[in-house]
């Protein structure tokens, strides 16, 4: 008698019900679409989608389906041409609120659509698309955090009224990038006093203290933890920045990961002209908060191109000067939301701010009730300009001042800009939630791919795949028989897992994906061919057939688990440290060797014991 | 059905002298043929020239095709984009100036509408460049590290790790230089069969290692040399086996894939065949010439419990 434990049927046929589940939308293919949504990101309703479908009509476009997924209007067509020409017309007649893009949309039925099931995307070499890779200056990110702190402590010292000569970065002569700051003391100072204060500003921070003969000096070194732990901060806010400003542009999904240690990708199917998106990611947008300058002229400021001692020039909307003051109440970095909100006084944005943002508020706006405080909002963005006939990247930023409201009274971490139109409300709230990227990014790869394959070719790929499983399928039937059938449904189970785990993980598929298909077929056939050839030398050596098939499992486990254990670490290591096309087909023999691993063992296992396991004797196995 | 009735058992190990010979004599040709020929490198290596036009209606894709290389540029990508009237095509580099592609494109496009409009001629990087090439090595690099030290690991000794490695690259070096002698375009899915091919080679030689340790385990007098050939020929209907139905599929790929799975294929059947023999001839064949003996393996199958079962 073979044995198979219950609860091991039972999770088999789980995974593989799930498995079928989860890569049943891929059967049913795409057809083209456009996919139409509100620039503010409001849903659309029932009207605005029968107003696009009559203009369609007009134009005896023929609609397919099209329904609404999440906010978005999708249009499905019949083919390409038809999906082009309802573009153009949307485009043409649609009103700037709103904003089309060429889409995908899966033929899959509604219910599937619910459950949030979807095919696997296609990767960019196979229907083309933008690739950018970003850069991010993560010693930028760090130098940042510096620049928060000494301003921090400044102001700290400042306040307490200790007397301080300087604060330097230090830990830059050695070659590395700063990564602490000293504040150095006039002899008569109280060291330990001042580190009280500084300790104050940030309790996770150490700080040591040396004192010689000019005074004492208080270091304040960042741990690596800290560092790691800010440029983490740095790339996951550029990341969900990116992200939010991708899904802006209204392109059908987009994909941005983080790839290596401080670098971001972002794959755009379907566009292909850059110099627009580029513009639009790139852009840095922020706030600050300062107090407005009532004691100056700022027309005669402006004449004369000098702004006086403390203050700082800059425009309004409307192109008129105004002086501010020189010192930031609250900066960007310091806001953690922004919604559009309607209040008493009309459209307004409201803003949550930080610990450190709340109390700088709190502590200006007691000083200066009754004065105006000034909204500038700051626009970084990097811009290819030509100079002498060579490309190069400029950073340019514009600053202006988009609010003055006066200070009625004591901010805490909260509080309302108003004075805005309900559209600039939107737009800033919109700005500022997309957040500022926190640390300068820089395009280091950029490529429109245009799609190598090809619709036609990916079909006639698709369909040589497909005959030649067929044809292993046949084979495999002949050759080992009732085993070879085993082999088969094993094999089937393999593909439909690894699908259903790439269409789970939203994973896209490449040219590379579709080499590590096969080199994953190959190795989940590989494992049963181990197997069953190893049974095959225990009859030749005259075992029983069930000690054969028992002994057949057993000795073929260590060269499977060898062989597939080798095959992980390449797939796992490439994944990690491998790019582009290098990971995508890492990706794919990372799963493949695990679902390999689960049908070859448990799936092949359960079956043959199913065949052979029940009955008392078996007198022949069908193995060919 | 049935191929090997019977245990083969065919002499390997003592011919292996004239197969590193082979070998040897194959990788010299692959090396002096790139170093000399060097790889047809396809666009996405070598960038080349994108011109994006527009038409007055909407753009037949085909008929730009059939017109640009009825006009000599050969393998123009074009692609559709923005609306249905905007097309952009991408050529391989060529020595013409951008002007000179504008003017030739324009001259072309006209013939097929009077209306057609250049609006851009830029020449593009490759899709493969400079960065993804260095960390395509370096992955690389470390991933074969990694796979030595786990082999010398788990049979506890760097003379199956040596073999493994080295028949790993010996494969690939083969592929490179078939297509570098065959002139056949080495482009990105070229790239991805390498990788599989590597994938199969190191399936394959880890399988014989595993019957290497077992037959030492159980036969700890037999000398090297027949414990070898035993394995050898103990694996060679799985290895056979096993290799049959992935040419199955990756034949089917040659024969019915298109013109654009040609080099995807042809690599994956190259790399397959080489690394079915390097597997025989490199790996274990590198090992015994290293001085490997019985108690190199049964130093782990003493302190290594049986696997156990699933």
């Amino acid at each position: 008698m073979l044995e198979f434990a219950r609860w091991k049927y039972v999770l088999v046929t789980l995974v593989v019900l799930i498995g079928v589940l989860f890569a049943l939308p891929n059967l049913y293919g795409e057809d083209p679409a456009l996919q139409v949504e509100r620039k503010s990101r409001a849903p659309m309703d029932d009207f605005a989608r029968q107003s696009i479908e009559d203009l369609l009509h007009k134009q005896n476009i023929f609609i397919k389906r099209d329904f609404i997924d999440s906010g978005r209007l999708i249009l499905a067509f019949n083919d390409v041409a038809a999906q082009l020409k309802a573009r153009d017309t949307v485009d043409a007649t649609l009103s700037d609120v709103d904003r089309a893009a060429l889409a995908n949309a899966s033929r899959a039925p509604a219910w599937m659509r619910m459950l949030g099931l979807k095919a696997m995307p296609l990767g960019l070499d196979l229907r083309g698309g933008l690739y950018l890779l970003y850069q991010v200056d993560l010693q930028g990110a760090v130098s940042q955090l510096l620049d928060t702190y000494e301003q921090s402590f400044r102001r700290a010292l400042t306040d307490a009224k200790l007397p301080f000569t300087d604060i330097t970065t230090i830990g830059a002569d050695s070659g590395g990038i700063a990564n602490g700051l000293r504040v150095t003391l006039p002899p008569e100072a109280d060291a330990s006093q001042v580190e009280a204060v500084l300790r104050k500003v940030d309790v996770n921070l150490k700080f040591t203290t040396s004192s010689g003969a000019s005074g004492s000096a208080i270091d304040m070194v960042l741990t690596p933890a800290q560092i790691k732990a800010r440029e983490d901060y740095a790339l996951e806010q550029n990341r969900t920045t990116l992200t939010n400003r991708v899904n802006d542009l209204g392109v059908s999904e987009p994909i941005v990961q983080r790839q290596g240690l401080d670098r971001i990708n972002v794959q755009l199917p379907g566009v292909q002209n850059s110099a627009e998106v580029k513009d639009l990611l790139g852009k840095v947008a922020t706030l600050e908060l300062r107090l407005a300058d009532t004691q100056n002229n700022a027309m005669q400021a402006q004449q004369s191109g000098h702004a006086p001692l403390g203050t700082k020039l800059y425009k309004r909307e409307d192109g008129s000067p105004i002086l501010l003051k020189r010192e930031v109440i609250v900066t960007g970095d310091e806001l953690t939301s922004a919604t559009s909100a309607t209040s008493t006084e009309g459209p307004a944005v409201s803003i949550k701010l930080d610990a450190r943002g709340a109390e700088s508020m709190l502590r200006t706006t007691r000083l200066n009730v009754g004065k105006p405080m000034a909204v500038v909002y700051i626009e970084k963005s990097r811009r290819q300009v030509e100079v002498n006939g060579q490309k190069v990247d400029r950073d340019t930023t514009s600053e202006k001042v988009i609010n003055v409201a006066t200070i009625r009274g004591v901010f805490g971490p909260q509080f309302q800009v108003t004075g805005l139109t309900s559209g600039e409300a939107r737009d800033l709230s919109l700005m500022l939630r997309s957040g500022s990227l926190a640390a300068p990014v820089e395009v280091v790869e950029e490529r429109a791919i245009g799609p190598s394959l090809g619709q036609d070719n990916i079909d006639k790929g698709v369909r040589a795949l497909e005959i030649g499983m067929l044809a292993v399928f046949v084979f495999m039937a002949i050759y080992y028989r009732a085993f070879g059938l085993v082999a088969d449904a094993v094999l089937l189970a393999n593909v439909i897992l690894l699908t259903a785990l790439l269409s789970m993980l939203r994973a896209s598929l490449s040219l590379p994906g579709i080499a590590g298909i096969i080199l994953t077929v190959g190795i989940a056939v590989d494992a049963n061919v181990l197997i069953y050839e190893r049974i095959r030398e225990e009859l030749r050596n005259g075992v029983s057939p069930q000690a054969a098939i028992r002994a057949g499992f057993d000795k073929a486990f260590s060269a499977i688990a060898d062989s597939n254990v080798t095959a992980l670490i390449a797939g796992l290591s490439l994944w990690v440290i491998g790019t582009g096309a290098i990971r995508g087909f890492a990706i794919v023999l990372t799963l493949g060797i695990a679902t390999s691993m689960f049908t070859s063992l448990l799936g092949s296992r359960a079956l043959i014991t199913l065949l052979y396991g029940g009955r008392q004797k078996v007198a022949r196995l069908s193995i060919g | 059905m049935e191929f090997f009735h019977r245990a083969t058992s065919f002499p390997f190990m003592s011919t292996r002298k004239l197969w590193y010979g082979l070998s040897i004599v194959l990788i010299l040709i692959s090396v002096a043929s790139l170093a000399t020929r060097g790889l047809n490198l396809g666009v996405d290596f070598t960038g080349g020239v994108t011109v994006q036009a527009s038409f007055p209606t909407a753009a037949n894709r085909d008929a730009v095709i059939a017109a640009l290389t009825g006009a000599g540029y050969a393998d123009p990508q074009v692609t559709i984009f923005g609306s249905s009237r905007d097309i952009a095509i991408r050529l391989p580099p060529t020595k013409q100036t951008t002007e000179d592609v504008r003017g030739r494109i324009e001259q072309i496009l006209k013939t097929l509408d009077g209306g057609a409009q250049i609006q851009q001629v830029e020449v593009v990087g490759p899709q493969i460049g400079g960065e993804l090439q260095r960390s395509a090595a370096q992955a690389l690099a470390a991933t074969l590290l990694l796979i030595f030290g786990y082999i010398a690991l788990r049979f506890h000794t760097w003379r199956l790790s040596l073999g493994a490695i080295l028949a790993v690259l010996h494969d690939p070096i083969l592929v490179l230089g078939t297509f570098s002698l065959t002139r056949t375009t080495f482009d990105l899915t070229v790239v991805a069969a390498m990788l599989a091919v590597i994938g199969y080679s190191l399936n394959d030689t880890v399988v014989v290692f595993d019957r290497i340790r077992e037959r030492f385990h159980s036969g700890r007098r037999l000398d090297p040399v027949t414990v070898l050939d035993q394995s050898i020929n103990q694996t060679l209907s799985r290895t056979i086996m096993t290799k049959v139905v992935t040419l199955i599929v990756v034949v089917a790929l040659y024969a019915l894939g298109g013109p654009v799975l040609r080099g995807f294929s042809e690599a994956l059947i190259i790399g397959i065949l080489a690394g079915t023999y390097s597997s025989i001839y490199i790996s274990s064949a590198v090992a015994l010439d290293c001085g490997l003996t019985a108690t190199h393996l049964l130093a782990s199958a003493a302190s290594k419990p049986v696997d156990d079962l699933p």
